[in-house]
């Protein structure tokens, strides 16, 4: 049981914490911008998450809460 | 659930002002995570020149100090001889650190000034829109390199952990790189063993940390990491150019 | 305390040191190198420290970070050296921190000479770098002032958290008189804006000079502009001599004034009523004082050593109400009391 909260304010879409999860379970989401207007992080399978927090980790905004 | 990743309390809550993708961000939040780990924040004073982490007095909790363009590690020298007991880091680019601030740069080092030294590469002018560092690579096109840097024409880059290692203040030169995970945990080991350094009163320690700049590569955040591990890394190799506390062997 | 026979700048660090400055960053440069050298051998055991820096540039730059963790730090130099610190003051100026600079002036411009010279008053007083400020400008004329005025540029920059010139030249750092030094006595105040590690005791605190919003570097401007406004109302000073009747008020500063001394001495001899006018605080300007000095005088004669820019002060400080001359060597050339008499008596009616 694990789980990421992704700052929709301070989150800029960059991606790169896309490119550290071993579970590829985290993606830009292309629906709905925040006021900087940004498409932002999600993680799309909540169920999937191991709270390895390297998503965080690659998080150049430290926008990525852990939880586990 | 039990939170295992936030913010470190050493990193203001402020929404910072880089560029998308731009890896300030994380050098910053290891320099943090180090500086909660050792419980030294309230002894901790930092010092930021002119370059895009100019405002970063903003971000550390820290007391900052901002100085003029290179001259960091004089100011931090400033300081560390007024207050030996603090802790001391200057947070510097490459224009700044290797160009402008040469000079202060290697006396500081070869006087063996007990200061932390985080040097982030991205072989650019940032914050002035992208013109030729000294480290631009050869080819690497810039504003003021528009048909790429030519040797024989703007000279060398300069490889600053290689050149700093010869001297003998330098307690610990190291260059890691924050375009992975793996990588990024290499960085802060760096960073404390820095840090540690400083605690002992070992010595000048310099953290070259190769870093990316997407907007003014013309890449997307994610191109900008595969540039830094296919162009940056073979020209400037990660590893340990001199560490005094390494046995012998190692 | 006893007297003591000293060279200037020797005596200028020991006053500093009794003064409580706790750092200094210096590199070499003639005519100051004294003050080094006297601050290399003792400031160790008094436990203060002495770094020699790789340039003036890196020098004013430490000063910047120990002013920034609140302690008294001072660095000294001349001419050349002093336009290569200017980066330095400007943002130490930008940042609100107090420390003290010595300019044992030279000869210029370039690199000029090695023999006294006060070709750098505007440089002080009106350009010591980029943007809008100020910094105390104190000018000594005796080995005495050298030290008496190091003490106060440590209590007026701390007290109004801006830098301290002292503006001597290389006659007053060579020569040798008897002085009396004050009681080792640091009056620094507190200081909550410093650098020194927050004891997670209080909010972190920045030094800095970088105000992006033009409307807010504007407000932190004219801020310290209300302070400079409040000094040139209570820090002026200036020496007034025969001045009272004086038909000819001669104004001059540092070692020059002496040598216009004698020469107004010499003028009383020969029945001409002249006067001496030396201002001790060049920045802020001894407006009041000069006006009072000059208000029988029929005209003011300027002496320096430079091709004339304190004079220009003078006119703007009489409001342009009385003739101003000028008299000045340059190049490090002394004026001699003669030929300044010379020059008095030229306007003092002697035919």
């Amino acid at each position: 049981m694990a789980k990421i909260t992704v700052n929709f304010e301070r989150c800029k879409g960059c991606g790169l914490c896309t490119t550290a999860c071993p579970k590829k379970i985290v993606e830009i989401q292309k629906e709905k911008r925040n006021p900087k207007g940004y498409f932002t992080a999600v993680c799309v399978n909540n169920e999937a998450c191991i709270g390895c927090a390297m998503c965080a980790m690659m998080c150049p905004d430290c926008a990525i809460v852990v939880e586990k | 659930m039990a939170v295992v990743f936030e913010r470190p309390h050493a990193l203001c809550d402020v929404p910072l002002h880089y560029c998308p993708g731009c890896t300030h961000g994380i050098i910053h939040r290891l320099v943090c995570e180090v500086i909660d780990e050792m419980g030294i924040e309230g002894d901790t004073i930092g010092i930021c020149p002119v370059g895009c982490s100019v405002m970063a007095y903003d971000y550390f909790n820290c007391d900052m100090i901002e100085a003029p363009h290179g001259r960091a590690p004089a100011v931090a020298t400033g300081v560390k001889r007024a207050k030996p007991d603090s802790f001391v880091f200057t947070y510097q680019g490459d224009g700044d650190l290797a160009a402008i601030g040469t000079a202060e740069t290697v006396h500081a080092a070869t006087r063996g000034e007990n200061i932390v030294v985080i040097f982030v590469n991205n072989t650019t002018y940032g914050m002035t829109g992208g013109q030729m560092a000294p480290t631009t690579l050869p080819g690497q096109i810039t504003q003021t390199t528009p048909y790429g840097r030519d040797p024989k024409i703007q000279g060398y880059p300069v490889r600053v952990c290689e050149m700093l290692s010869t001297l003998s203040g330098t307690a610990l030169a190291q260059r890691v790189s924050v375009d992975s995970v793996p990588h990024i945990r290499e960085a802060k080991k760096a960073i404390r063993k820095a840090f540690e350094n400083q605690k002992e009163k070992r010595g000048f320690s310099i953290v070259e940390v190769l870093s990316t700049c997407p907007t003014n590569w013309g890449l997307s955040p994610i191109e900008a990491l595969d540039r830094l591990r296919e162009e940056m890394i073979p020209y400037y190799p990660l590893g340990v150019y001199k560490d005094i506390t390494a046995k012998e062997g190692e | 305390m006893e007297r003591s026979l000293m060279k200037g700048n020797e005596a200028l660090a020991e006053a500093a040191m009794r003064a409580g400055c706790k750092c200094f960053f210096g590199y070499p440069i003639t005519p100051q190198t004294e003050i080094s050298a006297y601050l290399a051998k003792k400031m160790a055991s008094a436990g203060g420290l002495f770094l020699q820096a790789e340039s003036e540039v890196a020098a004013i730059n430490m000063v910047l970070g120990a002013a920034s963790t609140g302690t008294r730090v001072m660095t000294s130099s001349s001419s050349p050296g002093i336009s290569l610190k200017s980066e330095g003051i400007s943002y130490i100026a930008g940042s609100d921190l107090p420390c003290v600079i010595i300019n044992v002036q030279r000869g210029g411009p370039g690199l000029g000479g090695i023999q006294p010279s006060q070709a750098d008053y505007w440089q002080a007083t009106k350009g010591l770098g980029h943007g809008d400020f100020h910094v105390l400008v104190f000018a000594p004329a005796s080995v005495q002032e050298m030290v008496d005025m190091v003490v106060r540029a440590f209590d007026k920059a701390d007290e109004y958290r801006m830098p301290a010139m002292i503006l001597a030249d290389g006659l007053l750092g060579q020569m040798m008189e008897p002085v009396t030094f004050p009681e080792i006595k640091d009056n620094a105040p507190e200081k909550p804006w410093a650098t020194n590690g927050h004891k997670n005791k209080r909010e972190h605190n920045i030094i800095n000079s970088l105000y992006l919003k033009p409307d807010v570097l504007e407000n932190s401007v004219v801020e310290r502009f209300e302070r400079y406004k409040k000094i040139e109302e209570t820090e002026t000073d200036a020496e007034c001599y025969l001045c009272d009747d004086a038909d000819i008020v001669v104004c001059a500063f540092g070692a020059t004034a002496r040598v216009a001394k004698s020469a107004v001495n010499h003028a009383r001899e020969k029945g001409i009523k002249a006067g001496l006018f030396r201002p001790k605080t060049l920045w802020p300007f001894p407006v009041k004082e000069i006006n009072e000095a000059s208000k029988n005088a029929k005209v003011l004669l300027s002496v320096e050593m430079s091709m004339g820019q304190m004079v220009d002060d003078i006119k703007l400080a009489i409001n342009c109400s009385k003739p101003v001359e000028f008299y000045g060597r340059t190049g490090g050339v002394i004026p001699k009391p003669t030929e300044i008499l010379a020059e008095i008596e030229k306007l003092g009616g002697v035919k």
